[in-house]
């Protein structure tokens, strides 16, 4: 008896690791190319292109998430038809290949249009298989567990996603560390591009040697598979209630902490506090590496007391948390509050011959402070001048960037304050896999679970940094203008007011949960 | 509990038709009118994507509820 219980546990562990490595990967591969966005945008999208312009908008917002909704209802729909093992290895490959295709692409200068085109093409067909992978390794995962530990082990792939981002940035700060900037900027960048077949394809190997699900298997025996999941899944009044449902009352909340905690955050240190791209990738990465166990232990716990609320009480927590947790974000890294030592300030000036244009030369001021607490702030102003034009006469001739290098007890501030934000994404994030299989029937699982989650995750979660992005600044203008007339400033903080777009759709999501979700259902082979 | 849920089809009814109005009154429309070409994107995806998403999905979803079809005696 023991025997088999070991060699089902060793099974199942290989089943995990195989399904978990894969999904790792295929965020890799997602994260690999915003992460690289900055240097993507100068090889393929130059600037002052409309069409190149209006192409990297599209590759932006349509494969983040426009697109993922479609791979979910595709791969979906192949996966329960032909079965859940063949379908996240096509997706496996596709996601592969493509990441590997993006870094091989010649840029805008050597072949021109067709190097955006080739780029977005490949990104869309990045979005699709995301969109088709997570349901799959989900549903793997979940109809191999056994009933009372469906929570910890489908809490493995809830993982993935945030380890993926975190190798990304290791891969790039190893990557970047690794030679000079001038070899990055030109071919280095390539790198963790390349790196991803090496990785996709010791998981396919490892995915061919593994058995059908076991549940998919026997309902394929018997004749019960669905011949038609989505009209099944849409179609039918019953199952379509569950699957709007999984999305206003678990996946919308879910995708927009999600987003919150960890890409929210991320903007709000680059671009509000103007914290230094290595520093700021550091930061995420300690708090990440910090908060990724808790998605086993949330999902463990789902296993104890319920799925239902551990989830909800994540989302609440983050409802009333998020404005003093990043009021004291602000507090702890803004360089408003630190005293200057005026002492220390230094300006550097250089000029050198423009290399892509002789008739110019750039001209570089940097100016530095030092402040109390150690924090260093960087000024860089950036000026092309030509032999008639000493001084740069319109802000098209000035490039200025901004960068704070944070003191050690500020930036472990913000690690934890980003720790904690990471606590509420692995309450909602860990328990949802095993939430969302128990909620659909086997054969129209794969399809129905996929939908809501890409559209909570994909679309709500996916356009939090447009819309929060568009509340601040709207709270910011208003300010300026009311400055301007001598009024009192309508909003205290309007760096905070982006926080109202999760903040509402958190909120509803909590009401329609707490309310609707019944939660019970735990059965996996109906 | 189950009065609640069916009355509280009528705010999800309501929140689809306002969250509507706001995307397509203070978000698309804006867009479609902006010079800037960046915009044109994300406004055909708050037009008809995220709208019908929102507003059909709520509209359905308070439907069955104010129907009763969440009774959790069902």
């Amino acid at each position: 008896m023991n025997i088999t219980n070991n060699n089902e546990k060793k099974g199942l562990v290989s089943i995990i690791a195989a399904s978990s490595l894969g999904t790792l990967i295929e965020w890799y591969d997602f994260y690999i190319f915003g992460s690289l966005a900055t240097i993507i945008s100068t090889k393929f999208f130059p600037s002052g292109n409309q069409t190149a312009a209006l192409l990297s908008t599209l590759a932006t917002f349509a494969a983040g998430f426009v697109v993922r909704p479609f791979g979910a209802l595709f791969f979906g729909r192949l996966g329960d038809l032909i079965g859940r093992k063949y379908t996240f290895l096509v997706t496996l490959v596709i996601m592969g290949l493509s990441t590997f295709l993006i870094g091989c692409v010649p840029a805008y200068e050597t072949i021109g249009f067709l190097a955006p085109v080739l780029v977005l093409l490949l990104r869309l067909l990045q979005g699709l298989a995301l969109g088709g992978e997570y349901g799959g390794a989900a549903t793997y995962v979940a109809e191999h567990s056994p009933a009372h530990q469906r929570g910890f082990y489908t809490s493995w792939i809830q993982t993935t996603a945030t380890a993926g981002l975190f190798i990304s940035l290791f891969v790039i700060i190893i990557t970047k560390g690794s030679m000079n900037d001038a070899s990055f900027s030109e071919w280095g960048w390539r790198v963790p591009f390349w790196i991803s077949i090496l990785m996709v394809g010791v998981s396919v190997l490892i995915r061919m040697k593994m058995q059908e699900s076991p549940v998919f298997a026997k309902a394929k025996a018997e004749g019960k598979t669905s011949t038609n999941p989505l009209k099944e899944s849409f179609g039918n009044k019953y199952n379509f209630k569950f699957v709007l449902l999984a999305l206003f009352g678990a996946t919308m909340g879910q995708g927009v902490v999600w987003y919150t905690g960890q890409f929210y955050a991320l903007s709000f240190i680059q671009s509000t506090l103007n914290i230094d791209l290595t520093q700021a990738s550091k930061l995420i990465m300690y708090a990440l590496g910090m908060g990724t166990p808790f998605f086993l232990v949330f999902g463990a716990l789902s296993d104890k007391i319920g799925r239902k609320w551990i989830m909800l009480i994540g989302m609440l927590i983050a409802i009333f948390s998020y404005r003093p947790i990043y009021s004291a974000m602000h507090d702890a890294g803004s360089i408003e509050n630190k005293r200057e030592v005026p002492a220390n300030e230094r300006i550097e000036v250089t000029e050198v011959e423009d290399a892509t244009n002789k008739a110019q030369t750039v001209k570089t001021s940097v100016i530095s402070k030092i402040y109390s607490d150690g924090t260093i702030f960087k000024e860089t102003r950036e000026e092309r001048l030509t032999a008639n034009v000493k001084e740069a006469n319109g802000p098209s001739n000035v490039k200025i960037s901004k960068a704070v290098i944070l003191d050690n007890s500020s930036f472990w501030k913000l690690v934890w304050l980003v720790f904690i934000q990471v606590i509420f994404v692995t309450m909602v994030y860990g328990p949802i896999a095993a939430f969302l299989v128990e909620m659909f029937p086997v054969k129209i699982r794969y399809t129905s679970m996929s939908l809501p989650y890409h559209i909570g995750n994909g679309i709500f979660g996916g356009l939090l940094p447009a819309i929060a992005t568009f509340l601040a600044t709207k709270a910011t203008q208003a300010n300026e203008v009311a400055a301007k007339a001598g009024t009192k400033l309508p909003y205290d903080k309007p760096f905070l007011e982006g926080l109202w777009y999760p903040i509402l759709l958190a909120s509803v999501c909590f009401v329609i949960g707490a309310l609707y979700i019944n939660g019970k259902d735990r059965r996996v082979d109906d | 509990m189950n009065l609640l849920r069916r009355i509280l089809g009528i705010v999800w009814i309501a929140l689809g038709i306002a969250g509507g109005y706001y995307l397509i009154i203070n978000q698309a429309i804006p867009k479609f009118n902006s010079d800037k070409s960046d915009d044109l994107i994300p406004a055909i995806i708050y037009a008809f994507i995220l709208t019908p998403i929102i507003v059909g999905g709520l509209l359905i979803f308070g439907a069955y509820a104010l129907k009763g079809e969440y009774d959790q005696s069902k």
